[in-house]
């Protein structure tokens, strides 16, 4: 570390006599400040797009709106985003609920139960199910799961199909967030509670998975990120009726799903409404990743 | 490729641990049955997908479905037009990407610049633009690429949505590249008087390929997979695109398309997805093979 220090301020200091080495440095921070500049340029272009809407249809009214029918107008249109809201959440909240603790497990299996090459095949899966595109996801929720769900609750496109494909796709990220969680828990702490006898899942539970609790959160949160966002899984899935769910067994339309299906016609103060459920999910996900970094930092420091 | 924890000890542990009574025993092996029976069901489910994909793609798949243009709304024919397309938005997106990508990478790791505030901000919204939802880049490139540009809904306005979305990914791959690079390759070189350009050109980004690489592999991998950011940017068109500014159709937006408003496209859906996860199956291997030498160069340094 100390090396790489002296190193970067001889690098920072040398001299540039060579145009050649400005030119370098100017591109390299040109470079950077793009980069560093595009999410809130992303942000300043989204906000000035959805302002019109929030100036002349206002918060209020994409609450408390009789319905949700925008394409009459500004005037006579209804704007009410709340059964998005609704399942966008609803369809979130279930998919964590159930990839929480199905990733922890998984990477248990991982790292204490599977013999090594078990493992290794497991972990290569898990892998894999993590670069599989959502349209191909959903299009599987679409040709298989959605029609036994029909057998017994039709519609059987629903809150419920929504919250097992995202389920499936999210697993991956919680499980491998565990498992990294669970590999940097220090070896000698799983040692020490060993020679105090403790069995297997005594161990796990009273010391190495509280060891492990913030990196799982912060899989957790990241996860959350990526659920709330998705569009293409749901949107090919959950029915996409405006209406808030009285079951499991409903359809529902989520933030993602409305600017999916009415982006294409939408005019004026409709698309501006989009915009605005597009300014919310990117405010709530970048709230989402700034907490999972705060975990993360604790759990560095502590 | 990381390891398991070793819990030889915890072996031992258990063993004696069969002598305090039935109950730690009884939930030791409960755990057990409940740990090994998520990792069956989780592994089924998805061999479940995993062999759909197979058993109903598998039967399509020619070089004439890859080549020829697809007909009957893509109900027969093929996917060449699309694949043209999607090889031109990925172009695109990564030419655009990696001269960007690579500068910033470079000065965050070579610089002391990345600890002060100003590296922290880049390395902040760097991370922030990671997690952003596709469907957000969608509406960011149909407003400012389709509208403000005037680009229109064209293979142009998809590949620069899709640069921007792939640019923390390259950034990450390559600035952990450079960060495994010996300090003695860049003492050295000062050492011999040559200038930051050469030492980077010569000396540093030829030892930083693999990460350089795996970023490139990773990120071409989220680009090829995106479908929400595609609808609006570069739109539905199937036809063979003639320029970059020509509407043209993704594969991802293809599998969609044939799901959702083609009634009888599910076997071609079913054989445009096989070919989608196969080239991601050959590029995630590709990445995470290129990720574990890199983590070796790590240790011997």
């Amino acid at each position: 570390m100390r090396a790489r220090q002296r190193f970067t301020i001889w690098f920072e200091s040398c001299r540039l006599s060579r145009r050649a080495d400005w030119l370098l440095a100017w591109s390299l921070r040109l470079s950077a400040l793009v980069s560093g500049a595009l999410v809130v340029f992303i942000t300043v272009f989204v906000i000035a797009e959805a302002w019109p809407a929030l100036r002349s249809i206002g918060v209020w009214r994409f609450l408390n709106d009789a319905s949700w029918y925008p394409s009459a107008g500004v005037e006579d249109g209804t704007f009410n985003l709340v059964p998005m809201l609704v399942g966008t959440v609803l369809t979130t909240a279930g998919a964590i609920v159930l990839a929480a603790p199905l990733g922890v497990l998984s990477a248990i299996f991982r790292q204490v139960y599977a013999p090594p090459g078990v493992g290794r095949v497991y972990r290569w899966l898990i892998e894999l199910l993590a670069g599989i595109p959502s349209v191909v996801y959903g299009f599987w929720g679409l040709v298989v799961v959605v029609p036994i769900i029909t057998r017994f609750e039709p519609p059987g496109a629903s809150l419920l199909a929504g919250i097992l494909i995202l389920t499936l796709m999210i697993l991956p990220t919680t499980t491998l967030a565990s498992d990294a969680a669970l590999q940097s828990v220090p070896r000698r702490t799983i040692e020490g509670a060993a020679a105090l006898g403790l069995g297997r899942w005594a161990t796990l539970q009273g010391v190495a998975l509280p060891a492990a609790s913030s990196g799982i959160a912060t899989g957790v949160l990241l996860a959350t990120g990526r659920a709330l966002g998705e569009t293409m899984a749901v949107l090919m899935v959950c029915g996409n009726v405006v209406a808030v769910p009285d079951s499991l067994f409903d359809p529902v339309r989520t933030l993602t799903a409305n600017i999916a299906l009415e982006m294409a016609y939408a005019l004026d103060g409709h698309r501006s409404a989009l915009f605005v459920s597009g300014l919310v999910l990117l405010l709530l996900v970048s709230a989402l990743v700034l907490a999972a970094e705060v975990v993360d930092r604790r759990q560095a420091v502590g | 490729m990381d390891e398991p924890i070793a819990w030889a000890a915890l072996s031992a542990g258990r063993s004696r641990a069969s002598g305090r009574g039935i109950v730690g025993r009884s939930a030791d092996r409960l755990a057990a049955v409940i740990v090994w029976m998520t990792a069956a069901a989780v592994s089924a489910v998805f061999l479940w997908l995993l062999s759909d994909l197979v058993r109903h793609g598998a039967g399509q798949l020619s070089w004439a479905f890859l080549v020829d243009p697809p007909s009957n709304a893509g109900r027969a024919g093929g996917i060449g037009p699309i694949v043209q397309s999607t090889a031109w938005i990925l172009m695109i997106a990564l030419g655009v990407a990696l001269p960007i990508g690579l500068g910033t990478a470079v000065l965050l790791a070579e610089n002391t610049s990345s600890e002060t505030l100003s590296g922290r901000l880049v390395r902040r919204s760097l991370d922030v633009l990671a997690g952003v939802p596709s469907i957000v880049f969608g509406l960011f490139g149909n407003a400012f690429f389709c509208v403000y540009l005037g680009l229109g809904f064209s293979i142009l306005s998809g590949g620069l949505t899709l640069a921007c979305m792939v640019l923390p990914i390259l950034i990450r791959s390559t600035e952990e590249g450079l960060r495994a690079v010996p300090t003695e390759y860049r003492l050295g070189g000062a050492a011999l008087g040559l200038g930051r350009l050469t030492i980077l050109t010569r000396l540093l980004l030829p030892a930083a390929t693999p990460g350089l690489v795996a970023g490139v592999v990773l990120g071409f991998g989220r680009a090829i997979a995106e479908t929400a950011a595609l609808i609006f940017t570069s739109g539905y068109v199937d036809r063979r695109p003639e320029s970059v500014f020509d509407s043209g159709r993704a594969l991802s937006i293809h599998i969609y398309d044939l799901a959702i408003n083609i009634p009888g496209g599910e076997l071609n859906a079913y054989a445009t997805a096989l070919v989608l996860v196969m080239i991601l199956i050959i590029t995630n291997s590709t990445a995470s093979w290129l990720g574990g030498r890199l983590h070796a160069q790590h240790l011997l340094s």
